[in-house]
């Protein structure tokens, strides 16, 4: 099986998609000559032209707001961020225009639109580039939110979300783009409110997606050096959530452990949270930890910055708590 | 290309204790020169509609039965309905949230309207809308947006679709002139120039944006200063009668048809009623509302029907009673329908069907 980046798995899901149906098009800062900010888009433009691979000025309001008025007319926009962090400058589209149309114009129009970028913090970006949006995203009725962390779940995800009807918040990662591993040569779509077990365990639950995946993982592989089993848990989307595979392994585990970035207030780990108390309460022999941003803006010093993302170290902290065994 | 004329009075001038003197009679039947009968009546009767419906709306608002934010197009009526005659089958308005006036004038079905305004399932978006979300999309209404300004990128986005697919369609972006101040126009109208789409983006100018006026929000009062920055042609006029309007709208709509080049209109217009019902409109003197009477549009197609073309006063009055009683059958009906079944807030959330939340903790009891 051919092995890809996350990087040129999101460029072939786009070139497929772009090839089976005129109608998808990209649109946004440097995809075209530049070839994308990541690469994401590495050749489209050539294959595509001018007219289905959009080059904009920074206008995150205005590309953001264009690719919604052409999702109302039947076209199936892909929007990218250069970062999730410029998603904030269109935050009004994608609340008030990208999630609500459907509903304010009573099924009229559908907005079927892709907005995909990578999210998170990265690697010394300071406060405003170094943040993670599926906090705000995942609020919203009316949008999907979807994370991945490996390069067959971006391309199968990926070609979901240009298909999908609804408007699609689509969140990678800076460092995740040149993480490898193999994709099937033939087509395959993955639907979306389907976790995926990353690695199977009984002992503590792992629950975790996008950029907080590679960090359960290492926490899971030195849990188990002390032989805790974990159990990691990659959710995939948000927003559909596979709540069902959540309490399955809960019920198995009684234990739950959340990894992701974010900062813990009024997040998606929180929610997580709420739904197993409501759905496991007694099946939980330990309460359920977080372990994401303090609670705090990203510093740009190396040495404070690891202090504050989430760290495999922190990780198998929480699994220890949660197994008592500290 | 750029018309634009020098700054009009914000107030015209006249007396207004003798209106109809001779100077306005000179005005009148220059303007309305080489306009039948025909036509004066029709634009008279389609801007007379959405007066008597906006009318009606007051007073349902007055007594309880509509809620929320009502925003009224009184005095405004000429431009919805010279933009429903320079239109053709698939174009497109895209409009704010004072825009009763343009779904009547292309043809919404009053009764809708009023169901709307009243939170009914037979409303233009079965209740869940309200005044400031009217979208009527078989008759062309694309919006009802209320968020000041963050329709000019959607409404680019449409001119967008046309230029991808080739249809031909011109979309028609109007917005306040409290809007132009805001991120998103600009951001829209730079991209539509640079991308050079089939829009004309019209400034619909009623002299406050709520109740702060012009000199307080604009730098520079000629809104049309600004399509140079953005390569756009321009036009800017004051509105006081249809045709005038209908021709100077009509070039841009062809400018945008034929040329694919994007126009800026400013119109310069009123509003006789507060920003909503909310507002009395203390900001203003009588005597400034008085003198833009005098321009009102629907007053001076029915003053030149009147010296003109002689139409009796018995058949205007008639018509009006035709379009009263219209507009009394619509409220009447918007009163009387049903409000929406409690399982209508379920749908359209999502394009897969009723949607109950994305969670068994949050769903509503009795849903699977």
């Amino acid at each position: 099986m051919p092995i890809l980046q996350i990087r040129q798995a999101i460029r072939d899901a786009m070139k497929e998609e772009m090839e089976r149906d005129e109608r998808v098009f990209l649109m946004g800062e440097e995809v075209g000559y530049y070839n994308g900010a990541y690469k994401c888009s590495e050749g489209l433009l050539d294959q595509f032209g001018a007219k289905r691979v959009i080059d904009t000025p920074i206008t995150e309001t205005g590309f953001a707001g264009i690719g919604i008025g052409a999702a109302m007319c039947g076209l199936r926009p892909i929007i990218e961020f250069m970062t999730f962090n410029f998603s904030a400058v269109a935050f009004d589209q994608i609340l008030n225009n990208a999630a609500k149309l459907r509903h304010m114009t009573h099924g009229q129009f559908g907005v079927p639109m892709v907005f995909r970028g990578p999210n998170g913090a990265a690697h010394m970006l300071g406060s405003t580039h170094s943040q993670a949006f599926e906090h705000f995203y995942a609020h919203i009725p009316g949008l999907k939110v979807v994370a991945v962390a490996t390069p067959y779940d971006a391309k199968g995800l990926l070609k979901t979300a240009i298909r999908d009807e609804n408007p699609v918040l689509f969140l990678e990662s800076e460092l995740m783009y040149s993480v490898k591993g193999e994709v099937p040569e033939e087509e395959y779509l993955i639907p979306f409110g389907q976790a995926d077990i990353k690695r199977p365990g009984d002992a503590v639950t792992v629950i975790t997606w996008g950029q907080g995946v590679p960090v359960a993982l290492k926490a899971a592989d030195l849990a188990a050096a002390e032989d805790i089993s974990c159990e990691v848990i990659d959710l995939r989307s948000l927003r559909p959530m596979d709540e069902a595979a959540i309490i399955k392994s809960v019920k198995k585990t009684n234990r739950a452990v959340i990894v992701y970035h974010g900062w813990p207030n009024g997040g998606v780990g929180g929610d997580i949270i709420a739904r197993i108390q409501e759905l496991a309460f007694d099946d939980l022999d330990a309460p359920v930890l977080r372990v994401c941003y303090e609670d705090l803006p990203m510093p740009y010093a190396e040495n404070l910055e690891n202090l504050i993302l989430p760290s495999p170290e922190r990780a198998l902290e929480a699994v220890r708590r949660v197994a008592y065994k500290r | 290309m750029n018309q634009s004329e020098a700054a009009p009075d914000p107030a015209p001038q006249g007396d207004t204790d003798n209106a109809v003197d001779a100077a306005y009679e000179a005005k009148l039947r220059a303007d309305y020169d080489g306009q039948s009968r025909d036509d004066v009546l029709r634009d008279y009767r389609e801007m007379l509609r959405i007066r008597r419906f906006e009318e009606a709306a007051a007073r349902a608002y007055t007594r309880g039965k509509i809620s929320g934010f009502l925003h009224l197009y009184i005095g405004q009526e000429a431009i919805a309905i010279a933009t429903q005659q320079v239109m053709e089958p698939g174009d497109r308005v895209v409009s704010t949230y004072r825009t009763h006036g343009f779904a009547i004038a292309l043809g919404s079905d009053p009764k809708a309207c009023a169901a709307e305004l009243f939170g009914k399932a037979a409303g233009l978006v079965g209740g869940v809308g309200g005044s400031m979300h009217f979208f009527d999309k078989a008759r062309g209404l694309w919006g009802g947006y209320a968020i000041v300004g963050n329709h000019i990128p959607v409404a680019a986005g449409h001119a967008f679709a046309s230029q991808y697919t080739g249809d031909g369609r011109v979309t028609l972006c109007f917005m306040g002139d409290g809007a132009v101040g805001i991120g998103p126009v600009h951001e829209g109208m730079t991209m539509a120039g640079i991308m050079k789409l089939p829009i004309v983006f019209v400034v619909e100018n009623n002299q406050y944006s709520m109740g702060t006026p012009l000199k307080r929000t604009l730098p520079v009062e000629d809104i049309t200063a600004r399509a140079a920055g953005y390569g756009f042609a321009s036009d800017r006029f004051h509105v006081t009668s249809v045709q005038e309007t209908r021709r100077r709208l009509g070039e841009a709509v062809e400018r945008a048809r034929k040329d694919g080049k994007p126009t800026l209109v400013e119109l310069i217009t009123y509003r006789f009623r507060g920003h909503s019902m909310s507002d009395p409109a203390k900001y203003r003197q009588k005597e400034e509302v008085d003198r833009w009477r005098l321009n009102d549009p629907l007053e001076r197609t029915l003053m030149a029907l009147k010296l003109i073309h002689k139409v009796p006063e018995a058949e205007l009055d008639a018509d009006d009673e035709t379009i009263v009683a219209e507009m009394d059958a619509a409220y009447e009906f918007a009163d009387k329908a049903p409000v929406p079944q409690p399982a209508a807030r379920f749908d359209n959330v999502m394009a897969e069907g009723p949607y109950y939340g994305d969670s068994a903790t949050t769903r509503p009891a009795g849903v699977e």
